[in-house]
This record gives C-alpha cells, structure tokens and sequence, in this order.
C-alpha cells in the first residue's frame, strides 16, 4: 500500500512538474549560411562565428536588444581615473566543467587575447596593464585614455584559466595552426548553453545550461544547429518545417516566405554601410584609359560620380526596397545623421562637373565588386555601371568571388582596384573605427594601423587630427562634435560614396519569437518557441 | 599480362602527377586564403605573419616539392578553415559520399535496365512514350535544377521528405550510415534519385539500344524456333548479353557519379565529401581542395586500370592481341 501510494505520489509529483515547468523544452532548429569553424573564441574575428559562440561564452559586458552595453560577467565599472578601468566581477558564476569565475580568467583572458595567434589582439590595447586587486575586481591600467574601452568587449569572452592550463589550451588557436588544439573542438564558457556536439560543418548541437547565473528569457532545451549553404535549399528547409530560424532570407524570397502559412521574415536595417569608393592616391590608376594623371584626384571627378548614383533607384530595383539610402559611413545607430543630408542625384550637374575637370568625353575604368558578400551586391554594381555611363564613365565591371576579390584590393594584395564597392560594420560600433580604418591616410609613420581598410587612399592631415582628438575625447557632447565635424569634412573632400545600410532579412517560423539586433547577431537566448 | 599491367600502373602514377600539377596551378589563382582565415580588420602585420607561418611566402617550386611529396604520403595537413588534419575530415565525410553514390548507382542501374528493357520490347506502348520523355528530362536538366525542384514538390509542398542533410545517423566503428534509421532512409531518395539520374537515363538507353541489337540476332532466332518461353528467350539469353556494357559504363560511371556528387551535396547540403570541397573552394582551403582533387583522381586512375585488366580476364580475345603485341 505504502509503495502503491509512494509511486502514486511519484506521478503526480513528476505530473506536476510538468505541469509548472513547461519552460526550457523545446528545441529550435536553427540554420545559417556560414558554418562554425572553430569554438576558439579567439581565433576568427567575424560577427557570424562571435555570435554562435556567445550562446556559450560570455564577456565582461554584453550587448542587449537594444544593442547598448549591459554589464554580464562584470557587474559594475568604473573609471577613477581617466587610465583606470575598475570592474567588479559578478560572484558565484561557474564555468560550464564547475569551475568557478575569478579576477584570474580575466588576467587570463586578457593575456591569451593579446598572443600571438589571437585575432583579436585589438581587443584589450597591447600596453594595457591587467591587474587583479582582489577575486572580485580587477584593473585595467591604459597608457592613454580610452573612452570607448569595452566598446569590443560583448565579443571578448572570458576563458577559464584552469581549463585551459590542463588542455595545453594556454595560447590562441592561429589561423595558421598546423596542429589541432583542444579548445577549437572543445568549450568551457560561462553561458547560456554548452555544446553537446560539434562536427565541423555538418552540425552543433547545443544543450541550455541549468547552472545560469541570468535568468532564462528562452524556453529551449536545446538548439540544433546546421549550416545550409544553398539558399534555395535554406529557404525550402525553413517553409517545410524543418528548421525553425535561418538567416539570411535571400531578397527574391522575402516576399514567398512572408505568404507562406508557417513562416515569416524579420527585417530591419543592418549596421554594415556599403559603399563606393575611387582610388584618389595614385598619380595614375591603374585600370583605366586615363594616362599620366588620375582624374579621381579631381574633386569634381568624385562628386560627378557621387551625383551620378541614384540610390534611390538602386533601393527600389535592386534591393527591393530594403535598403536605408545614406549619407555617412556609418548607419544611424551608430551616428545620428539629422544634420546630414545625401547630396542630390543629379545627372546633368555630374556631366557639367566632368566637362569642367576636362573629361566631357568620359575616360574608361575598371571597377571591383565581391559577387557573395553583400546582400545583391553584384546587381548593385551592375546598376552603378549603367548609371555612370550615363555621364560618358564607361565602367568595365570585375565582379569576383569575395576570396579572389578581398585577396586584390585589401592591404596585402596592394590595394589593386581603382573604384570599387565595399561594405563596412565598425565592430565597437562607433565611429571613431570609420574614421581611422576606412578614411585616414594610409601611410602614416606614427600610426602604420590608420588607413588599413582605406582602399581609396583617401587622405587629409585635418581628417586625421580630427579622428585622434576623437580618441581620447571623454565628453560625449564634445566627441559627438568632432565626429561631426570629420564627416562634413570627408563630405566636402566627396571622398567616398555611401549608398545605403542592407537590410536583415531573418526567416523565422510563426511558432518562434526571437529578438532582432541590427548588428545581424543571432543570439537565440532570446528566443522563445510555442509547444509543437 | 604483367607487362600490360604494369604499363598501365606507370600510366596511373604519370596522370596522377599530372593531375597534381593542374590542381597545385590552380590553387596560385584561388584566392588568397589569409584573407579567409581572419576578419576584415586584422592588420597587415599578423597578416604577413600567417603568410610565413603557412610557407606561402616561399618560392612556388619549393611549394610544389612540398605538396607534391607530403600528397605521396597521403599527408595533406590541416584545413584553413576548421584547423583539422585533412585526411580526418575526408575520412568523417566519405561514408555519406560513398552511401550516396552506391544508392544512386543502384536506383539508376535497376530503373535504368527495366525500363530499358521495357521499352525495347513494347516499343509503341504509351510506357515507352513516357520513359523516352523521362529519360530526355534527365539527360537535359541540370542536377541542381531537379534537386530544387524535387525539394520544392516533396519536401514543401507535400512535407514527404527531409529538405536536406542526412537524417539520424548511427555509427558503426569509423562509418556512419543512413541506411539503419527510417530518417536517415528517407533523406537518401531524393539525392539519390537526383545524382542517378543522369545514369539511369545513360543505362536505359544503352539497355534499348543493345536489346533491340541482340533481338536481332540469329541465336535469338534459334531460341524461339527452339521453341523456349519469351520469358527466358527475353531474360535468359537477350538481357544476359546486353548486360556486358552496362556493366562496363555503370562501372566507370561510377567515378563520376563521386565526382558530381558535388552539385547534388550542395543542393541538399549532403554532409560529405563534395560539399566539403566547395566549402573550401569558397574560403580557398587549400590542404582540401589538393587532397580532395587528388583523391577523386585515384579513384578515377584505379577504376580505369581494375577495368582495363577485368577486360583482359574476362574477353580472351583481347589477352590475345595484347601478348600478341609482345
């Protein structure tokens, strides 16, 4: 009787169970067109492999839903001084193997981020000093001040120094190892799910963690992670029931999968700015008609080009009108651009500019382009190449693998293009990496970093004095201004041509409710799923 | 006989070396594979340091050497891109590859000799008529363009089958294999169906074409005057004669069948070898791309040879000329 009614008790109590915790018990289906290499956190600096491995890994601070930087693995901060970072740690977090979380995974971390083999040595400055003051707190010493320290940090997640020690996992996976290091296979973060499985390519599962220190907003067991490549086949998955999230929704399949009855499509607009740029460095480009001179050099060569340019068209053709046109080089989130409006499109003003610069006949140029990097951006191209013949520019169109096309206009291939389209996310989400990467001059001897992506070359010492008292500029109000004031200046230089920020197009099935970021991170912690 | 197969031996190594040659020139307009290894912001500096850590800043003749006495060995080192050795994940993908292929063989030998044989022997059915429009279909559409059509009518619309992968897989030592779970079954119709389609639309008419020959024959003749049942004049003597061939085309076909898997893995994102391959294509994974080309082309070389010497067993005549030429 008495095991009769224990086992009865038993039931109903597992019933029960049951009953009140419906939470974390589904699993979400989820597939991208790009594959999880490696679960280093350290070793491939890209938003797609960052966001898969912030399910697992955690930073000091975290990103929101809004995108603004929340404390996580920190609980606090302050700055004492202006090169005094204090971060108070949160207590009585454990790694996923139980380990617990001190100052000294941060010490760690630190180190391990800024080693050789690391790709994310920018993270944490190479002469910072990282000092423990007690288990709970830990300095950042900086040589010069930084106000925009954590801004990369959401992606800097912090490894457990004892785990690592014992797998010999001590330095970064490099991109150029030649043996396979446990911590490319293997995982031991602080986050909101662990790995079960992880086959390189074919597909990863994960498991929730019940050992969280947030509460849960997700109500997963488990996420089933495959990279489909095909988009045909990605789209088919998601209108079959198959998986239950992709990401991207080509443009031409917006419209299918918004009338299918199962699934619908998330968009916004993205961070990533795409834009055209011309090659005003060199005394002679090197894919045109034109020799002995550089008519990108004249001025009034770029506005004709700017002005010949119809965003709005390229929206409404070419993007199916997801695209947000703009003015600056970066989106609005990042900058607000009230006070910036996007010179005019204005055919018969660009031709009269180039007849006064002498090219009333037009000269020929080559123009590189990625044809599987951005969203339709060949057709972009193609489109430009239409419209800059109309004021007698006869473009001849190189659109390329982004393998072949990065490997001849990036900083190693000698920056061979003489116009090209480009896009660009600056990861601390700020502007300051916009004016130093993409637009300081290119060979400067103090700073050999400024100008690396400048594939334009475009150069302007004023620019450049700007872009350091942005630097070390403390005061919002201040900086704002000065940021200001480099834009209007690079828009008077018309050094290069913004066309707009790409839409995200997410695919998500009717059962799913998930949070879209505009830095076009999948962070599935969000996400909730209806019972089958 | 041994003279014969040693020449061909020698012959196989020559294309092999030929073939390494190709890839290992190929590679030099791939790409630049640091570019794919880092993000967009890394700076030049940790660039040129992958660049010389990989031994791509050498001369291309000691790059060559390299390859070429590393690929001998079957060491193919470690993939860009997943920082694994090469051979591990050639080895963790070839059994969907191989799975696939032999499905495809089978459906495309199967269909392909019976409605051959069918369509041989009614030749104004109806039937016939669709198995002649079937046949152009396969032997005209590209691959890719029947795998997402076939997607979009089974798998969308109807929800029959999987969309992509492989369905649950069991492990049998090193070997996966789908054939043990109903949806791993499942997920092998339709690219098999997909792949062998242009094989059984090779075989059907191959089969026609040999059984409307061999119908004509004097020994068929003799065996309906031997008053034998059309049943075995049919199977046991006509289809038995054709099946020299199709064996022969099945066999070397059956090379191509691994070789363009390629486009049909990546339609329904088949988790084997071709797909691997064009992963690595698009981020200029080298170590992969050389093995996967040179082990496509020893399957191709031992086939071609294994069959070469089959012949020489099996048809007399041939060993004849060949010791004749002695």
């Amino acid at each position: 009787m008495s095991v009769g009614r224990s086992l009865f008790a038993a039931t109903l109590a597992g019933a029960l169970a049951l009953a009140v915790s419906p939470a974390s018990s589904q699993t979400l289906r989820y597939a991208n067109q790009g594959e999880l290499k490696s679960l280093d956190p350290y070793t491939l600096n890209e938003s797609t492999t960052s966001a898969h491995l912030g399910h697992v890994y955690e930073g000091l601070v975290a990103r929101g839903k809004d995108l603004k930087i929340i404390p996580a693995l920190a609980e606090s901060w302050e700055t004492p001084e202006p090169t005094r970072w204090r971060f108070h740690l949160r207590k009585g977090v454990k790694f996923h193997n139980g380990d617990p979380f001190t100052a000294d995974d941060v010490v760690f971390s630190a180190e391990r981020v800024r080693a050789k083999g690391s790709n994310f040595q920018s993270r944490v400055p190479a002469d910072a000093k990282v000092v423990k003051v007690d288990d709970y707190t830990v300095d950042f010493v900086l040589t010069s001040p930084n106000p925009i320290l954590t801004a990369l940090w959401a992606t800097w997640y912090i490894m457990d120094k004892k785990w690592a020690e014992a797998n010999d996992a001590v330095a970064p996976t490099p991109a150029a190892a030649t043996t396979p290091s446990y911590a490319s296979l293997h995982e031991n973060g602080t986050g909101a799910f662990t790995i079960e499985s992880h086959q390189p390519g074919v597909k990863t599962v994960f498991k929730a963690n019940p050992n969280w220190w947030r509460k849960p907003e997700h109500n997963l067991k488990e996420i089933v992670f495959t990279p489909i490549a095909n988009p045909a086949t990605r789209v088919a998955a998601l209108l079959s029931g198959e998986v239950d999230v992709i990401e991207p929704v080509p443009v031409q399949d917006i419209e299918r999968v918004k009338a299918s009855p199962n699934a619908t499509v998330l968009t916004g607009p993205e961070l990533r700015t795409i834009f055209v740029g011309m090659d005003q460095a060199r005394d002679e480009l090197l894919f045109s008609n034109v020799k002995g001179k550089n008519p990108f050099k004249d001025v009034r060569v770029r506005e004709a080009v700017y002005r010949a340019i119809d965003v709005d068209l390229i929206k409404n053709r070419v993007m199916r009108g997801l695209s947000t046109p703009s003015a600056l080089m970066v989106a609005p989130e990042i900058f607000a651009s009230k006070d910036f409006t996007r010179p005019k499109f204005d055919p018969d003003a660009a031709k009269k500019l180039l007849a006064d610069a002498g090219y009333a006949d037009g000269f020929e140029v080559t123009m590189d382009c990625p044809n599987d990097r951005y969203v339709n951006d060949a057709a972009i191209c193609q489109a430009i190449v239409g419209m800059l013949a109309r004021i007698n520019i006869k473009v001849d169109l190189l659109a390329q693998p982004k393998a072949q096309y990065f490997a001849k206009v990036l900083k190693p291939g000698g920056y061979k293009t003489s116009l090209f389209m480009l896009g660009w996310t600056p990861d601390t989400l700020d502007s300051q990496n916009v004016l130093h990467d993409i637009m300081g001059c290119r060979d400067d001897p103090k700073d050999p970093n400024r100008g690396e992506a400048n594939l334009a070359g475009y150069c302007n010492k004023q620019f450049d004095e700007l872009a350091d008292k942005v630097l070390v500029e403390s005061d919002t109000t201040k900086r704002d201004l000065l940021i200001k004031q480099a834009f209007e200046l690079s828009m008077k230089d018309w050094a290069y041509v913004p066309l707009h920020q790409q839409a995200l197009a997410w695919g998500v099935s009717k059962k799913v409710k998930l949070t879209q970021r505009a830095d076009n991170m999948v962070m599935l912690y969000w996400a909730t799923k209806q019972d089958e | 006989m041994l003279a014969f197969t040693l020449r061909r031996a020698i012959q196989a190594i020559g294309v092999m070396i030929a073939v390494g040659i190709i890839s290992f020139s190929m590679f030099r307009f791939a790409g630049d594979p640091v570019n794919q290894m880092v993000g967009m912001d890394t700076s030049g500096a940790e660039r040129a340091a992958i660049r010389k850590s990989l031994g791509l800043d050498d001369p291309v003749i000691v790059q060559f050497g390299r390859y070429i006495g590393n690929a001998a060995q079957f060491k193919f080192g470690v993939s860009y891109q997943f920082r694994l050795p090469v051979t591990n994940l050639l080895m963790e993908r070839m059994p969907a590859t191989l799975e696939l292929a032999i499905c495809a063989t089978i459906f495309a030998m199967i269909c392909g000799i019976l409605m051959g044989v069918y369509s041989a022997l009614r030749r104004d059915s109806w039937l016939t008529h669709i198995f002649q429009a079937v046949s152009l279909i396969g032997i005209s559409l590209p691959t890719f363009l029947i795998g997402i059509l076939m997607i979009y009518l089974f798998s969308v619309t109807l929800g029959w089958l999987p969309s992509f992968g492989r369905g649950d897989v069991v492990h049998i030592g090193w070997w996966t294999t789908g054939l043990l779970t109903l949806s791993g079954l499942k997920a092998l119709i339709m690219p098999s169906i997909t792949l062998g389609l242009f094989q059984m639309t090779l075989i059907m008419r191959l089969v026609r074409a040999e059984m409307l020959e061999v119908m004509r024959t004097d020994y068929i003749r003799f065996a309906r005057a031997r008053g034998l049942t059309t049943r075995a004049i049919h199977f046991g003597h006509a289809l038995r004669n054709t099946l020299v061939p199709v064996i022969t085309v099945a066999g070397l076909q059956f090379g191509s069948v691994i070789a363009f898997a390629i486009i049909t893995e990546t339609v329904f994102q088949w988790p084997g070898m071709g797909l691997l391959f064009v992963q690595a294509v698009q981020n200029v994974d080298i170590p992969i791309m050389a093995a996967y080309l040179m082990m496509v082309s020893l399957i191709f070389v031992t086939i071609n040879l294994v069959v070469d010497i089959l012949y020489t067993i099996v048809d007399p005549r041939l060993r004849s000329t060949v010791s004749r030429a002695h």
